[in-house]
C-alpha cells in the first residue's frame, strides 16, 4: 500500500490518482490491480513477476516523479436526481435542521460538483467530498433496514448515492432514475475515482420518464441476449 | 457432466479465484475461502493448466461445517479437498485428495467437517454457472455470481464445462495437506499445537502500541462464531491503537487484520469489503490464508511476523508445490 499524507484534499487525492495511473502502464510488469482511496493506493501484484523490494522501489521513482503534478483531470459526470417528495423522504428533516427551506437544500446541494475521492463500501458508492457545511446533518438514530438502489442522502459531513439496494443510516434527500450497479453488463459504472459528481435537479415526471426509458433498453439487452 | 443439489448443509456457494480487477469499483473479489484446497480439488479433477503460473480458474462448491447430498445425473470426474467431511459415494467410503470417478446417479453424502471448516467438491470441466464480471464466484452480499447471487439449496442443477484434460485416478493422500503443505510455524499450547500465521506488519502498524505487537506475536487467540467468509472474528489479548482505531478509510485485502475500538482482530476473508476504516496492525500473507480458513469456532492460532521479502518466498515455495502435483498427474 502506497501511503500518502493522511487528509482529505483535493490535492492528496490527485497524487494518488497519478500513481494509479501511472502505475497502468506496468500491467505486463506483474501490477496486478490498484485500488485509490482518500490518501492511499492499494497495489495488487504478482509475486512472481516482481518482488516486493523492486516493487517498492517503483512506486518511490513514480510517486517522487509525478509530485505534486497533477494527474489527468478527471470529468465531472452530471447525475439526474429527483428532490424531495417520495424519492427523498429526509429532505424535510434535513432543511428543517439546517434552518433552510426545502428549495434552498436543492439548491445549495446541487448547485456545486463533489470530487469522488473513492468507491467502496458497496459496488459504485462513491466517498464524496465537498459537502456545504450548512447541509451537514446527523444519520439516523437507527439505519433503515432498506434504501432503495439510487438513493442520494446526506449522512454527517458526508453525501453520497446508494448504486444498490441496501440498509443504511443516511438521511435520504432523492433518488437518481440511472442503473448504476449493472453486473449483468460489464460492471461499469458512469464514474471512477477522481471524477466529480454535479446532481441535476429533475422532477418527479422526468424520473419517471427516465426509469421507463431504462426499463426498455433493459428489456432491448434482454431481446438481444436470447439471440446471442 | 451435471449434478443436483439435494441438501445443501449450513452454506454452500459456488466459488473460485475470484471476482479480481474490480476493486477500485468497490467489487469484492470474493472466491473460495481456502483457495489453495479448492485449487488442490481442481487439479484432482483435471481442471489445471500444467505448465504455467496460471492459477486453476473452474468453479467448485464450498461447503461449510458440514456437507450435504449431491446427486450426479451424469458421469464424470471429481475431487474433494479441504475439510474432512467423511465423504461417501452411494454409501461407500471414498477418499478425500483424490481423483474420483462417479457413474450417472451417483449420490455423494457429506457429513460434518471432522478436522478443518471448509470443503471443496470439484467437478471436471468446472461448474458452469454463468460468470458476472469475469467470475463465478457467489457474492452472497451483493447477489452476484453463483446460483443467482445466493448460496445454493435444494434442487438447484448446476451444469459443468467441457472436460479439459485426461487424468487417470490419482490419490495424494490426507497427510499432504494438513501436514505436508503447510509452510508455516507452529507452537506447542499445552496439550495443542497452535498454527502461527505469517504476517507482514502495517499499513498502520505504528498506530498501535508496543504492547500490542508484542501480544500479537505471544498471543493464543480464539476463532469466535460470529466469524463468516468476511471476517474471522478472534477474541484473545487486546490490541490498542495509541491514537483511537478509526483511520481515514482505505483499501483492504484478504488477509488484513482489521481492529475495531474494542482491541479485537478481525482476520479479513474472501468476501471482505474493498475499503475500511479501521486500523490494520497487519496482514496474514495469502500463503497462511488457508490454515485461518480451515479454523473452527473455539479453535485457536497464534501469529508472527516476516518480512515482505519471506512472504514473496514462501508463495513461490507453493507455487512450486502446485507445480509439482501438475507434474505428477500428467506422468502418472
Amino acid at each position: 500500500m502506497a501511503v500518502f499524507e493522511q487528509r482529505i484534499a483535493e490535492e492528496v487525492s490527485r497524487e494518488v490518482m497519478a500513481l494509479a495511473d501511472a502505475l497502468k502502464t506496468l500491467e505486463n510488469e506483474g501490477i496486478r490491480e490498484t485500488v485509490p482511496a482518500f490518501a492511499s493506493l492499494l497495489v495488487y501484484y504478482d509475486p512472481l513477476k516482481l518482488d516486493y523490494g523492486t516493487l517498492e522501489q517503483k512506486i518511490r521513482t513514480l510517486a517522487g516523479r509525478n509530485g505534486k503534478k497533477a494527474g489527468t483531470a478527471g470529468k465531472t459526470v452530471k447525475i439526474p436526481v429527483c428532490y424531495g417528495g417520495r424519492y427523498g423522504e429526509d429532505l424535510r428533516d434535513v432543511a428543517e435542521h439546517a434552518n433552510l427551506s426545502e428549495e434552498e437544500v436543492v439548491r445549495i446541494h446541487s448547485g456545486r460538483d463533489y470530487r469522488i475521492y473513492m468507491l467502496g463500501f458497496l459496488p459504485g458508492f462513491p466517498y464524496l467530498g465537498g459537502l456545504d457545511e450548512r447541509l451537514f446533518t446527523p444519520r439516523l438514530e437507527s439505519p433503515r433496514t432498506r434504501i432503495p438502489a439510487g438513493s442520494v442522502g446526506i449522512g454527517g459531513k458526508q453525501t453520497g448515492i446508494y448504486p444498490m439496494a441496501s440498509p443504511g443510516g443516511w438521511r435520504i434527500i432523492g433518488r437518481t432514475p440511472l442503473t448504476l450497479f449493472d453486473p449483468g453488463g460489464a460492471g461499469k459504472l458512469p464514474y471512477h475515482a477522481g471524477d466529480a459528481i454535479r446532481f441535476v435537479p429533475i422532477s418527479e415526471a422526468e424520473f419517471e420518464r427516465m426509469r421507463k426509458t431504462a426499463a426498455e433498453a433493459d428489456r432491448a439487452d434482454e431481446h438481444l441476449e436470447a439471440y446471442v | 457432466m451435471a449434478l443436483e443439489i439435494l441438501a445443501a448443509g449450513p452454506l454452500a456457494t459456488v466459488q473460485d479465484m475470484g471476482r479480481e480487477g474490480m476493486g477500485s469499483l468497490g467489487y469484492r473479489r470474493c472466491g473460495a475461502a481456502d483457495k489453495y484446497a479448492m485449487r488442490l480439488a481442481n487439479i484432482l479433477a483435471g481442471n489445471m493448466k500444467a505448465g504455467t503460473d496460471v492459477p486453476e480458474r473452474a468453479a467448485a462448491i464450498e461447503f461449510t461445517l458440514s456437507g450435504g447430498r449431491i446427486r450426479f445425473t451424469k458421469a464424470g470426474r471429481i475431487a474433494l479437498a479441504g475439510a474432512d467431511m467423511s465423504p461417501k459415494l452411494d454409501g461407500e467410503d471414498i477418499p478425500m485428495y483424490a481423483s474420483v470417478q462417479v457413474r450417472a446417479g451417483q449420490i455423494l453424502e457429506l457429513g460434518f467437517a471432522a478436522r478443518g471448516l471448509r470443503m471443496y467438491l470439484a467437478v471436471g470441466g468446472g461448474i458452469n454457472t454463468k460468470p458476472v464480471l469475469g467470475s463465478r464466484s457467489t457474492d452472497c452480499a451483493c447477489a452476484l455470481g453463483g446460483a443467482d447471487g445466493r448460496a445454493l439449496r435444494a434442487g438447484d442443477i448446476l451444469e459443468t464445462g467441457k472436460f479439459t484434460e485426461q487424468v487417470g485416478a490419482f490419490a495424494l493422500g490426507e497427510d499432504y495437506f494438513w501436514l505436508k503443505r503447510p509452510s508455516h510455524p507452529y507452537r506447542s499450547v499445552g496439550e495443542q499445537l497452535l498454527p502461527v500465521l505469517r504476517v507482514v506488519a502495517g499499513p498502520q502498524e505504528e498506530a498501535f502500541t508496543e504492547e500490542a505487537k508484542e501480544n500479537l506475536r505471544r498471543g493464543v487467540y480464539q476463532v469466535t462464531s460470529d466469524s463468516n467468509r468476511m471476517a474471522c472474528r478472534l477474541k484473545g489479548p487486546a490490541l490498542a491503537a495509541k491514537g483511537g482505531s478509526d483511520i481515514l478509510s482505505d483499501g483492504i485485502v484478504e488477509g488484513s487484520i482489521q481492529v475495531a475500538a474494542n482491541g479485537l482482530p478481525m482476520v479479513m476473508l474472501a468476501d471482505h469489503q474493498t475499503t475500511g476504516g479501521y486500523a490494520k496492525i497487519g496482514t496474514v500473507i495469502s500463503t497462511d490464508i488457508p490454515a485461518i480458513a480451515q479454523r473452527k469456532p473455539g479453535e485457536c492460532i497464534g501469529f508472527t511476523y516476516i518480512t515482505p521479502k519471506e512472504a514473496g518466498e514462501a508463495y513461490r515455495k507453493e507455487v512450486r508445490k502446485l507445480e509439482w502435483l501438475k507434474q505428477e498427474m500428467i506422468t502418472h
